[in-house]
């Protein structure tokens, strides 16, 4: 076990390496500059632009530049170019902000995903299946903004439900109760939103898994040896089609913080998303790498668990 | 041994086979149009992505070629006309829209909203196909190699851990703010956009075509076609890569549909394919600010690319069950 978990933590790291390559030399190989931002601006003089490449270490070689922001991101002196604050505080805030939002989003997409999959792929051909199946598919189809501003004029509209950024303005003098209520409507829609996308693609992966294990011999005997039907399902095929989704928990983060640049765009919602979203267009080198890299260092984090899991929970994986 | 005389064998073969009750009731292909036109979802997309094709490709010579429909005309005097309306008496009359009625109204320039939607068929199509041409090169070429040549060792990891290292890390990144991020940083143009969405979006493929080719090279076929003393290259395209490519089909069929929808998320946060080419992702997100004053502007493109996106995916899952047998009800 042991052995397993420290080779997995091992390639893992080798994994990681890469993955800071690639987050520094996309945006460095990308032919824009922090300088250029603001072209027009007279007061923006040739040697203002050159101390600001200097300052930045813009003239520096690409492996250079690579080993000053690995150096400042592992000592924490890494600044934003745009205001000159150290950059993990700014991100750990703006994570902070996020972290209700993915966490009710995930909690979303893993109670609602399932039940829909299950039963969908039990009662295949079903009245019920086809509407799931049609409504996954409607789901992703549809642009998120999109349905997202439908949901703004329709349910917002009919409901009253407040939507824009994390809290309603002006309410530091409620009551906490209230206080708590307002918090909470807030962060209802994004989420949901956030989790649509998820629920769809999860719930046809789950009808799909579910359907291949339904066809295999093992159930066939069960059945033949007169089990209930509950308990064939339940009880035999269930827990094996379920398995490998202990590896998608990771696999998942990715979609979820990309996604996040566009709902938080919409919702006003102050998090990662629109912290990668105002670092875009600001040119702010350090945050969109070190962003681009703890998005990857989470997946990585969460396969690695996801990963440990597995082989804990399928005695099918040998450990040696 | 030549080819009349194989074909004649395996002629006299299958007709003794055929007596025998034993010959394949169905060719394969006989098999997936059987299984594909019982699924009326999928023939439903299959049906609207023609009429889209043929949309796309009317919109490209009648808009741009032979224009008939002109996109680009400003006509301020008939700004925000609701659909089927008719041109203000005092409008230009060359201008007018063809027909003398703005199918899908205007918008705030006074554009007409059927022409732009027109030819932003042909061009959200084309960034659907160029991407997804793009990432299926790189996907089959990547995942061919890992798949094939995986044990080959090159100084000392094998050609199988150096691709598959590399696609794991690119898995971990958040694949739209890559995309986003690139496509702000570089110049903006549409072949941007097509290539970038396309270069970012290999890795699930490239996965595929690897397990396919892993699974297929030990095949009794194959190693019958290596025992023939067939060369590598043929055996790899003549008898792997097609036994290889249904899955890559179904991801492609959905890969469109996404290249789609990632465009229209650029265009909202401001970075869609720039002017003069509208597409239905920037004739949405430009709309989504007169949602209230005019409606049409912001749900006809939407209810366009929901339509058009849910039939390439319902075609694609067609497709999967058409071709996986694994899939198929018992």
């Amino acid at each position: 076990m042991w052995n397993f978990i420290i080779r997995n933590i091992a390639q893992r790291l080798v994994l990681l390496v890469i993955v800071s390559f690639l987050a520094h030399s996309f945006i460095h190989l990308a032919p824009g500059e922090p300088s250029e931002v603001d072209p027009m601006n007279p007061r923006m003089k040739p040697e203002d632009i050159a101390k600001i490449r200097a300052a930045f270490h813009l003239d520096d070689p690409l492996y250079m530049q690579y080993a000053y922001w690995i150096r400042d991101l592992a000592s924490g002196e890494l600044k934003s170019f745009k205001d000159s604050q150290p950059v993990l505080p700014k991100i750990w805030d703006r994570f902070l902000n996020s972290l209700p939002l993915f966490i009710l989003a995930t909690i979303l997409v893993w109670t609602w995903a399932f039940p829909a999959g299950i039963y969908g792929a039990v009662f295949r051909g079903g009245v019920y299946d086809r509407l799931t199946v049609f409504s996954s598919y409607a789901l992703i189809s549809v642009p998120g903004f999109f349905l997202s501003f439908l949901a703004i004029l329709w349910v917002v509209g009919w409901l009253g439900v407040p939507v824009i950024s994390i809290k309603t303005f002006g309410m530091e003098h409620a009551q906490p109760v209230y206080q708590l209520m307002d918090r909470i409507w807030h962060l209802v829609i994004p989420s949901v939103m956030t989790a649509i996308g998820g629920i769809a693609v999860l719930s046809r992966y789950v009808r799909s898994q579910m359907l291949e294990v339904l066809g295999q011999d093992y159930v066939r005997t069960a059945r033949a040896k007169g089990l209930q039907e509950d308990t064939v399902i339940y009880g035999h095929a269930l827990g094996n089609a379920l398995l490998p989704f202990v590896t998608m928990f990771g696999l998942l983060l990715p979609g979820l913080i990309g996604g996040a640049v566009i709902f938080e765009q919409i919702f006003a919602w102050p998090g990662l998303g629109r912290l990668a979203y105002e670092a875009i267009l600001s040119r702010d080198f350090p945050i969109i790498m070190t962003l681009n890299f703890i998005a990857a260092v989470l997946t990585l984090l969460g396969t690695l668990i996801s990963d440990i899991l597995y082989a804990v929970v399928d005695p099918r994986i040998r450990l040696d | 041994m030549n080819h009349s005389q194989t074909g004649a064998q395996q002629k006299a073969g299958l007709a003794s086979l055929d007596e025998e009750g034993l010959a394949p009731q169905e060719t394969p292909w006989e098999e997936f149009l059987r299984i594909f036109t019982k699924d009326y979802q999928a023939l439903f997309g299959f049906w609207v992505l023609v009429l889209l094709l043929l949309v796309a490709l009317s919109g490209k010579v009648l808009t741009e070629w032979w224009v008939v429909f002109d996109p680009e005309a400003v006509r301020l005097t008939d700004k925000f006309l609701p659909p089927l309306s008719v041109p203000s008496p005092d409008s230009i009359p060359e201008d007018r829209p063809f027909g003398g009625v703005y199918l899908m109204g205007t918008d705030e320039l006074g554009r007409d909203v059927f022409a732009r939607m027109f030819q932003g068929s042909f061009v959200s199509l084309s960034i659907g196909f160029v991407a997804v041409g793009i990432s299926l090169g790189i996907g089959i070429l990547l995942g061919g190699l890992s798949g094939f040549y995986g044990h080959v060792k090159l100084w000392f990891i094998t050609v199988d851990t150096l691709i598959m290292r590399f696609t794991d890390a690119m898995m971990c990144f958040p694949t739209f703010f890559l995309i986003l991020t690139a496509v702000a940083l570089l110049p903006p143009s549409i072949y941007t956009i097509m290539i970038i969405i396309g270069l970012f979006s290999w890795m699930g493929t490239a996965r595929f075509v690897r397990a396919e080719f892993l699974s297929i090279r030990e095949q009794d076929y194959v190693t019958a076609a290596k025992a023939l003393g067939i060369p590598e290259g043929r055996i790899i395209f003549r008898h792997m890569v097609p036994n290889a490519l249904a899955p890559v089909f179904v991801s492609a069929t959905i890969g469109v549909a996404s290249a789609i929808l990632t465009e229209s998320g650029l265009s909202f946060l401001g970075f869609g394919v720039p002017p003069p080419y509208a597409t239905w992702g920037n004739i949405l997100s430009d709309g989504k600010g007169f949602v209230f004053d005019a409606p049409w502007l912001f749900f006809i493109p939407g209810l366009a690319i929901f339509l058009v996106v849910l039939a390439f995916n319902l075609v694609g899952e067609g497709l999967r069950e058409a071709l996986n047998p694994k899939l198929r009800s018992r």
